[in-house]
């Protein structure tokens, strides 16, 4: 209840912030020693948060359907998207994890590679992807493998400190019982992850929807919001709050995916206390 | 540094695994339609009308093929996606695909379907440009990208030197920093960009701009023109018999798609419209009548490569430095980078079903923007 209050007072001065800027700002931005410090605040640049509104319930074009029908049709198209890139991105996250906690070797071979992997530019790589479409795997999936791609990540690299999180202490007690790799693996090591786990699932849902937007964008596949904004984008010139509707949509999608993923971490609160006495 | 290449070049090695078991393309065999993909350039828009006439008019279906329209995206670079195999046609600008063929995409130029170029340079028309030369110490947006090459030709003409006689700012997709005057002049396409503007709001009357609030710089006139839109084939394939005679026939049906939408604008406009294009109808409709101006009337017939025009954008391309002092091409383009063979037989086969190839007769009509083009 607190945090839904505190979550529309956000919002709220955000309006407010944006509104307030159009109102004191100059139309024309403020440019300081040639480079633009402060955005312009003209109706063209930012049109008022209500000429957004109305044109999300005004048709997109003459006889069309209204604009939030499209923009909300395209979110799911892409919350489709992201939730295939975010449950693969997962999984190969975990599996890396577990791999390089395993093998020590793993993970000095790997690790390295798997930061590597982020430092290559997303506009290199999604061509690239994009081309094995169709023949690895199908050509609609190719975004969501973008999303894999970013989200396997923060996964890999935030399950692996909660893998190597228990202390000497818990790992010789285990030992002790004659415990296996396996049995300290289910028993010790993951529950242990879990608080490390979740803020990296957040991380990693951020990035999904961020690859699936780009990716969208990149390969130019139809149907998705990324796709929508670089359309509407195109009309920047003569229907300004268009774009916004679209942007709007995107950050929306942004938190619901935000939201999803939290919901994840219910069912395992319950462990919660556990991980705590385990960690001691 | 070593470890980041070597990443790269097992990159590279899984995509060429990626690439290698594509299927071989298409012989028509029997009654069966014969499968062909065309890579387009960017989203479906009235600029790619003649060839989704042809596969909603059934012209390809008449011709064997099954056609599949790819579209385009950011990233998406239609003649690599052809030198990789996986389409069989693209469409691309002249200048930008002979870059690639100096890089190895090894791909040929089989019809010249925009036989003139539709870039404008775009300025207010109090601002008293009216040519390359007024850009002295101007703001002058272009697109950068290997987009920008007829401008700066345009201005080397004029005895400009690029990097220092005027500001170069990179101009972004839309044209509000015309509109604000933050830039001077802006690149414009003649069925794009430049329909955006008559698109707007003038805050000062309340009403649309108008054709008299601008002054158009048409590099046609100014003579540092490039070839456009054109279809390319793989030069490798065009060694099989099969791929000859499967060109032919997609081009006759292409030529068909064009000449329907120069003879049915309107109904053209809504066969785009229909693809999910979402841009509007009234900015469809001027794309359509303005993409009709680059092509006809074709006097050599569609399609056919101008020996005249390719030169110069050739000799463009290779002479021609942008801001860092890059030129297009280094050399000459070697090999096969054009054949007119295949056009030719196309149009013949065209004439002799009725298609009329040349638009002699052809008038644009006169094409009212709506606010946002909707």
């Amino acid at each position: 209840m607190r945090r839904a209050l505190f979550a529309i007072g956000g919002l709220l001065a955000f309006l407010l912030l944006w509104e307030g800027y159009k109102l004191v700002g100059n139309p024309d931005g403020t440019v300081l020693f040639g480079t633009r410090v402060l955005p312009r605040a003209d109706d063209l640049s930012m049109p008022h948060v209500w000429t957004v509104l109305s044109r999300l319930g005004q048709p997109e074009l003459a006889g069309g359907s209204p604009v939030w029908t499209v923009v909300l049709r395209a979110c799911l198209f892409t919350l489709g998207i992201t939730a295939a890139g975010f449950v693969a991105g997962t999984v190969v996250g975990l599996l890396l994890a577990v791999a390089m906690q395993r093998f020590v070797i793993v993970e000095r071979g790997l690790l390295p590679y798997v930061i590597l992997s982020q430092t290559v530019p997303l506009v290199a790589l999604a061509p690239l992807i994009a081309g094995w479409g169709g023949t690895i795997w199908p050509a609609w999936m190719s975004v969501s493998v973008i999303a894999a791609y970013l989200a396997f990540f923060p996964v890999a690299v935030g399950m692996l400190r909660g893998l190597q999180s228990p202390g000497t202490a818990g790992v010789e007690l285990m030992r002790s019982y004659a415990a296996g790799w396996w049995r300290t693996l289910v028993k010790l090591r993951l529950p242990a992850s879990l608080p490390y786990l979740f803020p990296a699932l957040r991380l990693a849902g951020a990035a999904a929807v961020v690859g699936a937007v780009v990716g969208e964008i990149s390969t130019g596949t139809r149907g998705g919001i990324g796709r929508l904004v670089i359309e509407y984008a195109r009309e920047a010139t003569s229907d300004p709050a268009k774009v916004y509707t679209a942007m709007l949509g995107a950050a929306v999608l942004g938190l619901v995916v935000a939201g999803l993923v939290s919901l994840l971490e219910l069912p395992l609160m319950r462990h919660r206390r556990r991980v705590e006495v385990a960690t001691l | 540094m070593r470890k980041s290449r070597l990443f790269l070049a097992s990159l590279l090695v899984l995509a060429a695994c990626g690439t290698a078991d594509t299927p071989a393309t298409t012989t028509a065999s029997g009654g069966a339609l014969a499968p062909v993909k065309l890579q387009l350039q960017w989203f479906y828009q009235a600029q790619f009308a003649g060839y989704i006439a042809a596969v909603d008019q059934g012209f390809y279906k008449e011709q064997g093929l099954d056609v599949e329209l790819l579209e385009g995206g950011v990233d998406i670079v239609p003649q690599t996606v052809l030198a990789q195999g996986k389409a069989d046609y693209a469409v691309a600008w002249v200048p930008k695909a002979l870059a690639s063929r100096e890089q190895g995409a090894n791909i040929t130029d089989v019809g010249q379907i925009f036989a003139r170029s539709g870039t404008y340079q775009v300025a207010w028309k109090d601002s008293g440009i009216t040519s390359a030369a007024d850009f002295k110490g101007k703001k002058i947006g272009n697109w950068g990208f290997g987009n920008e090459f007829e401008l700066f030709a345009g201005m080397t003409k004029a005895g400009l030197d690029p990097g220092k006689d005027v500001t170069l700012v990179q101009q972004q997709f839309d044209m509000q920093a015309l509109l604000k005057k933050e830039i001077d002049a802006a690149q414009a396409m003649s069925y794009n960009e430049y329909a955006q503007l008559l698109e707007a709001t003038n805050p000062a009357t309340g009403k649309l701009y108008t054709a008299g609030d601008f002054q158009i710089i048409d590099w046609k006139t100014a003579g540092s023109s490039m070839l456009q839109d054109a279809v390319w084939a793989n030069t490798d394939k065009l060694n099989d018999p099969a791929y000859q005679q499967q060109t032919v026939k997609f081009l006759t049906a292409t030529i068909k798609g064009w000449a329907f939408c120069r003879d049915n604008a309107e109904k053209c406009r809504d066969l785009v419209v229909a693809k999910g294009s979402k841009l509007g109808k009234s900015h469809q409709l001027w794309q359509m009548n303005e993409v009709n101006k680059l092509i006809w009337p074709a006097t050599a017939g569609i399609g056919t490569i101008d020996e005249a025009a390719w030169k110069q954008t050739v000799d463009l391309s290779a002479t021609t430095k942008n801001q860092t002092g890059d030129t297009v091409l280094t050399k000459q383009p070697a090999g096969l980078a054009y054949t007119n063979d295949y056009i030719k037989q196309a149009i013949d086969q065209a004439k002799s079903t009725g298609v009329d190839v040349n638009g002699a007769t052809y008038q644009p009509q006169t094409v009212t923007l709506t606010a946002g083009g909707a």
